[in-house]
């Protein structure tokens, strides 16, 4: 389902509305509920339920939806090392902006991002309120690996690979702080409705907090 | 990958449908059995052997203690599934025992197996019991010994001998133009080498989104087919990521997931649309043929 048209708090507020209701209503044949930035998925057995009734539920379920009470949001710090081999993109986007790869980084670092979801990888925050002066296109073809750690850049969103995978965002640095432990309940250090500000580091400083995260 | 194998071997040596068993790509290990085990081997044909002796698949046998299993040459399919009763009994993470390779989580220390691995298995369950209390204890000269509790050749044909695969219209179908739905559904493609279990890359026919606007993340579901602005699909599998950014053409349907999960990089694969209500009538009966394939099992056992 489709609960907006941007990724702006409102839109998030309703997306949280809806995990809300759709989890402690429990429509039969229920099995989990992701969210996207606007859009919620809600998975079913269709051994249980049809598409269709399990549709008509959720609608009614969702119907009368109020925004849920926020809890207060946490700020997380995250360090990052810009550039060279830990950002090979950053040249990238600082082109299609026409600024300089400094700018770049005081616009990434100059502002708290609201955590509007966790998805497309364990503990992958996707990270709303980014500035559009940086905002760029995705790559035409993903890399077929990215390190964990690694901060990228994708259209209008910006986001921290918690693990290696393949990925088609465009990478402009790299974080020592580990975002996904399956050991920690919960296994991912950030939540929906947290706010995130990175903070940039030098190499050095990248290298020693990284021996201490592991 | 390919769930039906994995449900259906189970269902051969009386474990629950979801007990961890050994998925086995392209080739296949060398397995000794500490202990006499009851096993089944469904999917792929990856000729499994006992000393040298074929070992038919789908179909539960009674393996003494010390015996081993071996995989030769791939015949068909892409991947095998050993199932043993009683189930592998790794430590559960995060309310699974699969093993999750991106993460380096769950499974077997979070990685693939390696010559000298030791793999637990759990206590055989009743119906496991009753099954190896059929065949006789002494197997004779042969390590092993068949039970009857097997699924017919043209049983598992039918499972496997659809030719085109099943999808339902994407989330961004819209996106893509008549030309480009029609080029997507005419085309055979191409399973690429650079293919694994999050997703089969598909190589042919470029295929053009209308608008090549950026999206907003959204959940994908195995199955997806995405397209990234390079033109060239990826079908999403079962380490899919939970959410993506490339519009998404087509779903793959559950009932036809395991059609894909043995197809091998160089095979080919073709898609046509079907609806949801196709494709639900579709899940509904491939399940009711499970159910009813287990009852004509455990009625035999009585």
């Amino acid at each position: 389902m489709t609960l907006g048209e941007d990724a702006g708090e409102g839109t998030l507020a309703r997306v949280r509305s809806a995990i809300e209701l759709l989890e402690t209503g429990a429509p039969l044949g229920i099995v989990e509920v992701v969210a996207g930035f606007a859009t919620v998925a809600v998975h079913y057995d269709p051994r249980l339920v049809t598409y269709r009734s399990f549709a008509a539920e959720v609608s009614s379920l969702l119907a009368d939806a109020a925004t849920a009470p926020t809890p207060k949001p946490r700020l997380i710090e995250i360090p990052v090392c810009y550039g060279d081999d830990l950002g090979p993109d950053l040249d990238v986007v600082a082109e299609h902006a026409d600024l300089e790869p400094e700018e770049v980084i005081e616009i990434h670092c100059g502002r708290n991002y609201l955590v509007h979801m966790i998805g497309f990888a364990p503990g992958f925050p996707y990270l709303g309120g980014m500035s559009e002066r940086i905002a760029t296109p995705r790559r035409d073809s993903p890399r077929k690996t990215i390190p964990a750690g690694s901060v990228g850049i994708a259209g209008s969103q910006t986001g921290v690979y918690p693990i290696e995978t393949p990925g088609g965002w465009q990478l402009i640095g790299r974080t020592p702080a580990r975002l996904f432990r399956p050991d920690r309940d919960p296994p991912s250090l950030l939540r929906p409705g947290d706010l995130v500000k990175f903070v940039a580091i030098e190499a050095e400083e990248y290298e020693v907090r990284g021996k201490g995260e592991s | 990958m390919d769930r039906l194998a994995l449900r259906i071997a189970n269902r051969l040596v009386g474990n629950d449908e979801d007990a961890a068993a050994l998925e086995t790509t392209l080739k296949g290990p060398k397995v000794e059995f500490e202990t006499e085990a009851l096993i089944a081997i469904c999917g792929g044909d990856l000729s499994p052997k006992i000393a040298d002796v074929s070992v038919p698949l789908w179909r539960a046998l009674r393996v003494q203690a010390g015996t081993s299993l071996t995989f030769g040459t791939l015949r068909s399919g892409a991947r095998a599934y050993l199932a043993v009763a009683g189930g592998i009994q790794v430590p559960p993470i995060l309310g699974s025992r699969s093993t999750y390779l991106r993460a380096r989580i769950g499974g077997h220390e979070g990685r693939a197996l390696r010559a000298g691995d030791e793999v637990p298995i759990g206590a055989p369950g009743d119906v496991s019991r009753r099954i190896m209390g059929a065949v006789p204890d002494d197997t004779g000269p042969m390590s092993f010994a068949l039970t009857s509790r097997r699924l017919r050749a043209e049983v598992t044909r039918s499972f496997y001998d659809r030719a085109v695969v099943r999808v339902i219209a994407g989330n961004e179908s819209k996106l893509f133009d008549e030309a480009a739905r029609a080029a997507f559904f005419e085309s055979t493609f191409e399973i690429s080498a650079s293919s694994d279990r999050m997703g089969y890359r598909l190589g042919g026919r470029k295929i053009e989104a209308d608008a090549r606007g950026e999206m907003l993340s959204r959940p994908v579901v195995t199955g997806s087919i995405q397209v990234p602005g390079g033109g060239e699909p990826i079908l999403l599998m079962a380490d899919r990521q939970t959410t993506g950014g490339y519009p998404v053409i087509a779903d793959v349907i559950s009932a036809d997931l395991h059609l894909v999960a043995q197809r091998k990089p160089g095979d080919k694969i073709r898609f046509e649309k079907v609806t949801i209500e196709d494709s639900q009538d579709a899940l509904r009966d491939l399940g009711s043929r499970i159910e009813q394939l287990t009852q004509e099992l455990d009625d035999d056992l009585d």
